[in-house]
């Protein structure tokens, strides 16, 4: 342990397991780039290369079985982080019907509700009422203390109604509750410029009357202090602590769009650098890796990721012929025996 | 002692905060003010903790609420008037309506629709939305016509482990007088006959079964014997219960007071043509409201929806082809 910024204390084991799961998402979702390019996987891949320490960071503060956290399309880090099994991932892409969507939703929309991590929607700014409401129910029940609920969102989803409706929601119930924001700089094609027009999205905290941080995405170290802070605030009744994680998507918004519309002087500016790479280098220069175990990790994860590939690409898909055609848990026609009683 | 719509709409919210401590209630104006129809009227006092204003966000409502759902609660959320769930449809019908067949996790939320139109309400407080939710799969829809199915199918909609779109009807709020709520509880899903007949069928919902009623009452002076059909649900859709009706009448209209493009009635039309056409003497007819915004003048109101004078000069037709 030694002092760090903003009076919060490195925690090496911290760093290291954030790490881990940075370092882990990236070989998975490189592999499920080469599956997508070798035509293996149908439907979108969608990839949050780039933003793995600020994903990562967040699913590593939550704790898993008390806190709630709602990912969105560029978070495989924060989902690993906060326990998600490699296989949930490779099943709902590779469309087995073992994976927790079984094959009725794909790739970045799955999730496990009885966990504290609700599937996302496509609509953006849509998860944020709802981790707001799983807060709520826990205030009703007595449980909400010590505890957290967390989203991420991208730039382009600020300018949504949802957003806004929802982050003003827990503002108003004072929630505990925190919105990362990762601006990217491009919702899919749209820069920054015809998406808002204040001058920093951290800006808006103060309109909703919640707490606001900036960040720098592409750093490991700024990530741990100022995201663990903003999870701390919440869970010590701060009420809905809003971060805004600058940082650039080192991919396209999916792996059919090459994101040329990126001009090269971002991609080559700071924001353009790999956070994982930069987070190799702050772990070895502060003595929290050696280079040596850093590699024993890559061999792991690579053969983790494997693993989950190769058991899931031997699993059967969804039988339509066996497909329980129906949206509804009750069966109807009810019984008039049970609706009398 | 008689009992209004309304009165069981809040008696019903009352039981179920008593009975069932999942149970909370969510909406705009709801709390000390008691809701802008006055259906949780005194509910905030007797029940503290578990009646909420919410912020004008019908979205984040719906949001909410599913959340809610998720980690075990049974909110009851209060559109303060049924239009207004249009800004709450992405929530209701991608959220709510397709998360158990995703996640295999029901989202057990009621959100009452205070629907219809009353004199002078005008385009923006008088829609009928049933149609539009009931093509999204994952939600129940009901629309009760009376005192008691409106005490009874909240009750048992609560209890459903699925999304319910409640469609209660404003004009039937404090027109609608029963003796008592208690009444046959009849399940969720199941239509009734209100009114037997054998020359023609009506199928109706909601405050159109009264007008239904009273059109029949009428042709009954001509010597016509009408049935007529109260739904109840709108989705589920009790196909039995209608076919059986036109098995017996050979002829039958729908009659509904949403929009004409697409909705219930055309669903009835065509699922009896589709499994009941050698049972039709005529050709089966649909009156709805007119293909414009719903009118603010009560004398542009009350010839835009269908009426007993409309549905009787439907009916004639019908019963003369």
């Amino acid at each position: 342990m030694q002092p760090f910024a903003d009076g919060v204390v490195m925690n090496h084991d911290f760093l290291r397991s954030v790490f881990h799961s940075m370092l882990k998402a990236r070989i998975l979702e490189n592999k499920l780039s080469s599956l997508y390019k070798a035509g293996k996987i149908v439907g979108g891949v969608y990839l949050g290369r780039g933003q793995e320490a600020v994903s990562a960071t967040l699913g590593t503060a939550l704790i898993q079985g008390t806190d709630f956290f709602a990912p969105l399309i560029r978070d495989q880090a924060g989902r690993t982080a906060f326990g998600e099994p490699l296989i949930d991932c490779t099943r709902t892409y590779l469309g087995s019907a073992l994976g927790p969507m079984r094959g009725r939703d794909g790739n970045i929309h799955r999730g496990r509700p009885e966990m504290g991590m609700p599937a996302m929607i496509s609509h953006l700014g849509a998860q944020v009422p709802v981790v707001a409401g799983m807060l709520f129910a826990k205030r009703l029940q007595g449980t909400l203390n010590g505890r957290v609920g967390a989203t991420c969102i991208g730039d382009g989803a600020t300018s949504t109604g949802a957003f806004h409706e929802g982050l003003n929601l827990a503002a108003v119930e004072h929630l505990p509750m925190v919105v990362i924001v990762g601006n990217n700089q491009f919702a899919y094609s749209t820069p920054n410029h015809r998406q808002f027009a204040c001058a920093d999205l951290v800006e808006k905290a103060r309109g909703y009357g919640v707490g606001g941080f900036s960040v720098d995405g592409t750093d490991l170290l700024a990530c741990a202090s100022v995201i663990s802070e903003a999870v701390r605030r919440a869970r010590e009744g701060g009420g809905p602590q809003l971060v805004v994680a600058r940082l650039l998507r080192l991919s396209g918004h999916g792996e059919h769009d090459d994101g040329s519309y990126v001009p090269t002087e971002i991609k080559s500016g700071h924001y353009g650098r790999d956070c994982v790479e930069v987070a190799m280098r702050q772990l070895v220069e502060n003595g929290i890796a050696t280079v040596d175990e850093i590699l024993a990790w890559q061999d792991q994860f690579a053969e983790e990721v494997q693993r989950a590939v190769a058991q899931a690409q031997q699993e059967a898909p969804p039988d339509p012929y066996q497909e329980d055609w129906t949206a509804l848990s009750t069966r109807f026609p009810i019984p008039q025996t049970c609706a009398a009683q | 002692m008689s009992v209004t719509y309304i009165d069981a709409i809040r008696e019903a919210q009352e039981k179920l905060l008593r009975e069932d401590p999942r149970v909370f209630l969510y909406g705009q104006d709801i709390a000390t003010f008691g809701g802008a129809f006055k259906a949780t009227k005194g509910l905030a006092e007797q029940f503290p903790g578990r009646v909420f204003d919410a912020p004008i966000s019908e979205d984040a409502m719906i949001g909410l609420a599913v959340g809610a759902a998720i980690e075990g609660m049974r909110p009851i959320v209060e559109m303060q008037f049924a239009d207004f769930s249009s800004l709450a449809f992405n929530q209701l019908v991608n959220q709510a309506a397709t998360h158990f067949y995703r996640t295999g996790m029901p989202i057990p939320i009621t959100v009452r629709l205070p629907s219809g139109g009353t004199p002078g309400s005008g385009p923006f407080h008088s829609q009928s939305m049933e149609g539009i939710y009931a093509q999204y799969p994952g939600l129940v829809v009901l629309t009760p016509a009376t005192v008691s199915d409106a005490y009874h199918m909240l009750i048992d909609g609560v209890a459903l482990d699925d999304p319910v779109i409640f469609c209660e009807h404003k004009f039937l709020y404090r027109w609608l007088k029963a003796q008592s709520i208690n009444g046959d509880h009849l399940p969720i899903g199941q239509a009734r006959i209100i009114r037997p007949g054998k020359h023609a069928t009506v199928v109706a919902y909601s405050a159109m079964v009264h007008e239904a009623v009273r059109a029949a009452d009428r042709l009954q002076q001509d010597g016509w014997e009408i049935e007529v059909v109260d739904l109840r649900s709108v989705k589920p859709l009790d196909l039995d219960t209608i076919l059986a009706s036109v098995a017996r009448t050979g002829r039958l209209l729908a009659v509904g007071e949403a929009f004409p493009w697409g909705g219930v009635t055309a669903e009835v039309v065509s699922r009896v043509c589709e499994e009941g056409f050698h049972l039709l003497d005529a050709p089966p007819q649909r009156l709805n409201a007119r293909d414009t915004p719903v009118p603010y003048h009560p004398k542009l109101w009350a010839a835009h929806r269908p009426t007993p004078e409309s549905i009787c000069e439907a009916l004639r037709k019908l019963l003369t082809f």
